[in-house]
């Protein structure tokens, strides 16, 4: 070996984070492995969960790219007030509560919704939002602004003056420049909202179910808090996980792409287009994405004043697990990012892979011998939610960690730093923006988890989204909407505060 | 005497032997054509660039096993010299202690060299606040502060404009080498620097780092190759 590597981050907490990510990951793949019951095979719910499971990920993923080619070139394209607020909104689905949404949705879509309302006084038949199309309607909702942002960034990325010359030599820029362009950003961009979609619980949860609009997800669920049955669940859960397995490869694969990236707030000037038929498509965009956000503040208002007690102790409780999960999700990010190397790269995809309702079950199973899982609820929750964040932080904190090793360690060395003072005193205060954001990311995450709680807890045990769920399920919409509102604000609030932290004094 | 006794460093295609010896409490100027491998030498004296094999050694000791912070020896690289989010006295106090906290006694030796570069006024500045001549004069301080024998420096002052870096040299001199008694290894493209303030110099090429020679004497009968470089610079 020529360079000697400068050994100055410290590896241990590393090994101990790799560590406690594959027992959650593929530690209980393994227990669901155990578990699983292959005796009874598949039966024919089995095969319609799977086949749906599929079917609205893959149409979910096509709509949803299918949709955001245009938004996105309308709005690499033209220059208008508030343009960067709405680029910085499509940024807000991926931290909204998924529950949340839905009722926005609801509220829009459903049968007490506007859209019914004004088919009804048109005297045109209502249209429902359960089932296959309400889970689709749900997941553009969520990728739409996220393939959105993918899009815009490839836009972006082609320099200005291949635009100028391509006016100039008076060529269409469709096929010199952006087909090309579409062709490296679209699949992998349709492969990880197929991934999403595959793993959207709470979306399947609120307004898929029946035999015709059922996910593997939502089958292990009631395997598991209906029937009881064990093994079933433990099969589904093995099912679930071959299937994310696919597609989680088969998106690593196609190389990463960050839709958190940053740097769209500029436009491209263009000699193309009409700018009236940018502008609709700009419109109708917006107000899809920003209609349901509307409904769930004009609804939550009222709403808020009918709130049981039981809410704010929800409330309380889901802050503390939120608080903790993002803790404990940094100081992983934190372990893994200073000790680097292979198996850090696969530790920190391992989570994309994991369902949350795959790792609930391995850990329900693995739990279940030797206590009450309702106890561990939240306990879990915080700890599976952190492991799932995890991918998202590393992304966020990874690069920034190699630049401060690149810049300072050969520094921090010849002065003799000890590994100790070189994190606290080098690489933390130089890291406090990208780790403002990753716990800010991981605590909204965790603040609107509503899949491992579902599975884990009792009332006692009850977070603010499951409350809501509860409530929703009890036909109280008025609270379900009061309580939406008051998710929606700490969830940003959360975000808002952690990512802040990250930027105050950081004169860097 | 800082000596590099049969030094192999190879790296792929790249290899460089060097078995020479450097006065002590003196400069010697390193010049050679770019990707010679001066910074090379300069890393591997450091311990940051494993050599295949020879040996390190100052005053007969061989300090080739130990860890770059461990070994009697400063750097200054050509960037990232000092931490962006620390104050300039604590930029500084990590020459003095980079394992803990700066008690009063200690506090107060900092103050004395911050004062002895001129910048006692900056000490709680950060380091974006400063032009590019005082944070090459903090990085001075924290040389001065460290007081390890050997200093090395891989062309810290490029950045700077010719009278800042003149400036530098001179100060470099006075205090590391004739206050403080150091033996400096200067890493340098411009034969000026070298004809300043250097007592060697050492030519760098074709693989070898050759024997140091006085700089008056190489100057004004150059080996060949030094000749054709030095022509080619002007």
């Amino acid at each position: 070996m020529a360079h000697s590597a400068v050994t100055i981050n410290p590896t241990k907490p590393g090994g101990v984070a790799v560590g406690l990510v594959l027992v959650l990951t593929l530690g209980t793949l393994g227990a669901v492995a155990w578990r699983a019951d292959w005796g009874r095979g598949l039966g024919a719910a089995d095969w319609a969960a799977v086949t749906f499971t599929v079917t609205q990920a893959l149409v979910s993923a096509g709509l949803s790219c299918l949709l955001a080619i245009p938004v996105a070139r309308a709005l690499a394209r033209r220059r208008f007030w508030g343009r960067s607020v709405l680029v910085t909104l499509l940024g807000a689905p991926f931290l909204l509560p998924v529950i949340v949404a839905v009722l926005g949705l609801l509220a829009v879509f459903g049968r007490n919704g506007i859209l019914n309302d004004a088919l009804g006084a048109l005297g045109l038949p209502e249209v429902s939002i359960y089932g296959f199309h309400g889970v689709v309607l749900a997941h553009v909702f969520f990728n739409l602004p996220l393939v959105t942002r993918l899009i815009l960034q490839g836009w972006l990325s082609i320099p200005a003056e291949r635009f100028r010359l391509a006016a100039s030599l008076d060529t269409p820029v469709g096929r010199m420049l952006e087909w090309p362009m579409l062709r490296t950003v679209l699949p992998p961009a349709f492969l990880i909202v197929s991934l999403i979609c595959l793993t959207s619980f709470a979306v399947a949860l609120t307004l898929g179910g029946g035999p015709r609009a059922t996910t593997v997800e939502l089958a292990i669920y009631q395997a598991l808090r209906f029937d009881f049955d064990l093994g079933r669940a433990a099969m589904l859960a093995l099912i679930q996980f071959g299937l994310c397995l696919i597609a989680a490869t088969l998106a690593w694969r196609m190389t990463a792409v960050d839709g958190l990236g940053t740097g769209l707030d500029r436009s491209v000037d263009r000699w193309d287009g009409s700018r009236w038929g940018d502008g609709v498509i700009i419109a109708l965009a917006a107000t899809f994405l920003l209609m349901p956000l509307i409904m769930v503040i004009v609804r939550g208002v009222p709403g808020l004043f009918e709130l049981p007690i039981d809410i704010w102790r929800a409330a309380l409780r889901s802050v503390i697990v939120a608080a903790i999960s993002a803790a404990l999700c940094i100081g992983l990010t934190l372990a893994l990012a200073l000790r680097g190397g292979w198996i850090v790269g696969l530790v920190g995809v391992l989570p994309l892979a994991a369902s949350s309702l795959v790792v609930g079950t391995g850990l329900f199973l693995l739990v279940y011998p030797f206590a009450n899982p309702a106890k561990l609820a939240l306990v879990v929750t915080a700890l599976v939610n952190a492991v799932l964040a995890l991918p998202f932080a590393l992304r966020s904190v990874a690069p920034t960690v190699d630049k401060i090793t690149s810049d300072y360690a050969r520094l921090s060395a010849i002065l003799d730093m000890s590994p100790w003072v070189w994190t606290t005193r080098v690489v933390l205060p130089r890291l406090r923006r990208p780790l403002g954001f990753a716990s800010g990311l991981a605590a909204a995450l965790s603040m609107g988890d509503l899949g491992v709680i579902a599975l884990f807890a009792g009332d006692a045990q009850e977070t603010l989204p499951l409350a809501m769920y509860r409530l929703m399920g009890a036909y109280r919409m008025d609270a379900a909407a009061g309580a939406a509102l008051v998710l929606l604000v700490l969830s940003f609030a959360l975000f808002w505060i952690c990512d802040r932290g990250g930027r105050v004094d950081a004169d860097l | 005497m800082l000596t590099c006794e049969k030094l192999e460093l190879t790296q792929g295609a790249f290899h460089l032997s060097a078995d020479v010896r450097f006065a002590k409490q003196a400069i010697t100027a390193v010049i050679g054509p770019s990707g010679a491998g001066k910074s090379t030498l300069l890393l591997a004296i450091a311990g940051f660039f494993a050599a295949q094999s020879g040996d390190v050694l100052l005053d007969d000791d061989s300090f080739m096993s130990a860890a770059p912070g461990k070994r009697p020896v400063s750097m200054l690289f050509q960037d990232n010299n000092l931490f962006p989010h620390l104050s300039i006295f604590e930029n500084v106090g990590l020459g003095l202690r980079s394992r803990g906290r700066l008690d009063a006694a200690e506090r107060g030796t900092v103050m004395a060299v911050l004062i002895r570069v001129g910048l006692k006024d900056m000490a709680d500045r950060k380091p974006a606040a400063l032009s590019g001549g005082q944070q090459s004069r903090v990085a001075l301080a924290r040389l001065l502060l460290a007081d390890r024998p050997v200093v090395l420096l891989d062309e810290p002052f490029a950045a700077l404009g010719p009278s800042l870096k003149e400036e530098m040299l001179d100060l470099m001199q006075e205090m590391l080498v004739q206050d403080a008694g150091a033996t400096v290894l200067m890493v340098t493209h411009d034969p000026a620097d070298a004809r300043r303030i250097a007592d060697h110099v050492a030519w760098v090429a074709d693989g070898v780092v050759h024997a140091p020679q006085p700089t008056a004497a190489i100057f004004a009968d150059p080996p060949s190759g030094l000749r054709g470089y030095l022509g080619k610079m002007g």
